[in-house]
């Protein structure tokens, strides 16, 4: 059985939106991993009242842009040799490739064989980003 | 190497720079006429036009340049299913610039990132149009004296108009420019221009249907056509399409001053009476559209203005 609250080394994904832990997951093909991955979820929390937190076992490549632009709340908790060594505060990336698709049917991107789905940064306070080829505003990712 | 595939690619600067060299083009033509020996125009149309083609391949024979190229998607490869990217990493073997209008939003950025010559946006999709805006902003230039502290009135379709994107794109970096936006609810400007370049540089704009009451408070009225070819839905283009009219009875509530700008072509939102009236200015627009073209393609090659 696996002791959840116990990591040798690897991450503890914290302040996951209640119930979007699955988002995190497939994000971060955490089903591709070789070490233990624990989930837990509705977690009580003092600042949003609940939570999800991941734990990985293993200090396995993170992508925390991708995990910035899904939602910059989450912290990343780095453990080494069983002890919290480092604390990641996620910020929103000013670019994302090959996470969300454009839905604007004139785009070039529904069109062109090859491109990379990319969205842009265009306003950090709104959390705004915006097709790089046609401009279109990436709408309810979350 | 540089492209061009929205205004803001130009500074200010450069584009005043533009605007003085295409001056100087109307003034001695013929002093440019072997500017560009030996470079070769390239204008890869996917999409059908007259004037906007016409006028780069105008503009690059009248440097001494040449011209190769095809119009409407049919007549290219991309009708064997050819990429973008693909077509212009070729076509970059053939010419030195390359002019691309494309259906698609965005396509000219995709042909700036493969292509070994400079690339130049003539339009993509509902999107922009900057090589129309410089043309606009030479004609404004010239018959209004300034660029700056306007009220520019934009009717017709302002969602899928590429032209008007543009210029409010261009012109918000110059003080004193107010937009009045005139057109029906479901052809308003599209959010990336409202938030991402009126809202966001404070200009002052408005929102409203109605062309009479606006008119007299106008320098500049900038008449778009509602495109047929944007919808997919023929029925909400057949419900638009005439809304607006500009004919001599509303052009007697604009000011003496004012000037009527249209990227063309038209249909019926400008009425032929109005082509007499002094402020109709789209036809010297057109004129305008080479000589800028010219000074453009000589900026992008690097080309030597010559003393005049």
């Amino acid at each position: 059985m696996i002791n959840i609250s116990g990591i040798e080394a690897g991450y503890v994904i914290d302040h996951i939106a209640s119930g979007k832990w699955r988002l995190v997951y497939d994000m971060l093909q955490l089903d591709k991993v070789e070490g233990q991955v624990a989930i837990i979820t509705h977690a009580n929390s003092s600042k949003y009242g609940k939570k999800d937190i991941i734990k990985v076992e293993g200090l396995i490549p993170l992508n925390l842009d991708l995990l910035g632009f899904l939602d910059h709340n989450i912290t990343v908790a780095v453990v080494k040799d069983g002890k919290l060594v480092e604390k990641k505060h996620l910020s929103l990336p000013q670019e994302v490739v090959g996470v969300a698709t454009c839905h604007n049917p004139r785009c070039i991107t529904s069109e062109e064989r090859g491109l990379k789905q990319i969205f842009v940064l265009r306003d950090r306070e709104k959390r705004v980003y915006r097709c790089k080829y046609c401009e279109e505003k990436l709408e309810d990712f979350k | 190497m540089r492209h061009l595939l929205s205004p803001l690619d130009l500074s200010v600067e450069e584009i005043d720079g533009l605007i003085d060299v295409a001056k100087k083009i109307e003034k001695n033509p013929k002093a440019f006429r072997h500017v560009a020996d030996g470079e070769r125009l390239a204008t890869l149309f996917y999409e059908p036009s007259t004037r906007t083609r016409l006028s780069f391949e105008s503009a690059m024979l009248n440097l001494g340049g040449t011209v190769i190229g095809f119009s409407g998607a049919s007549n290219s490869s991309a009708s064997k299913g050819e990429t973008v990217a693909d077509t212009v990493r070729v076509v970059g073997c053939y010419s030195t610039i390359i002019a691309m209008r494309h259906h698609k939003e965005g396509a000219p950025m995709v042909a700036s990132q493969f292509s070994p010559v400079p690339i130049i946006n003539a339009g993509d999709g509902g999107h922009q149009h900057p090589t129309q805006t410089l043309t606009d902003l030479l004609t404004i230039a010239r018959e209004k004296g300034r660029l700056d502290h306007l009220t520019i009135g934009l009717c017709g379709d302002l969602k899928f108009g590429r032209t008007v994107h543009s210029l409010i794109t261009a012109l918000v970096r110059y003080p004193g420019v107010k937009f009045v936006c005139v057109s029906p609810e479901e052809l308003r400007l599209p959010d990336f221009v409202r938030e991402d370049v009126l809202e966001k540089n404070h200009v002052p704009y408005k929102e409203v249907d109605n062309l009479e009451d606006v008119m007299p408070e106008l320098d500049i009225l900038y008449m778009t056509r509602v495109q047929r070819e944007r919808f997919f839905n023929e029925e909400d283009y057949l419900r638009l399409r005439d809304r607006y009219i500009l004919d001599g009875e509303k052009m007697k509530l604009a000011p003496q001053n004012m000037i009527v700008l249209h990227p063309l072509p038209r249909v019926n939102e400008i009425s032929l009476e109005v082509d007499n009236d002094p402020r109709a200015m789209y036809f010297k627009q057109a004129q305008y559209g080479v000589y800028i073209r010219m000074a453009l393609i000589m900026f992008l090659l690097g080309l030597e203005v010559p003393e005049v």
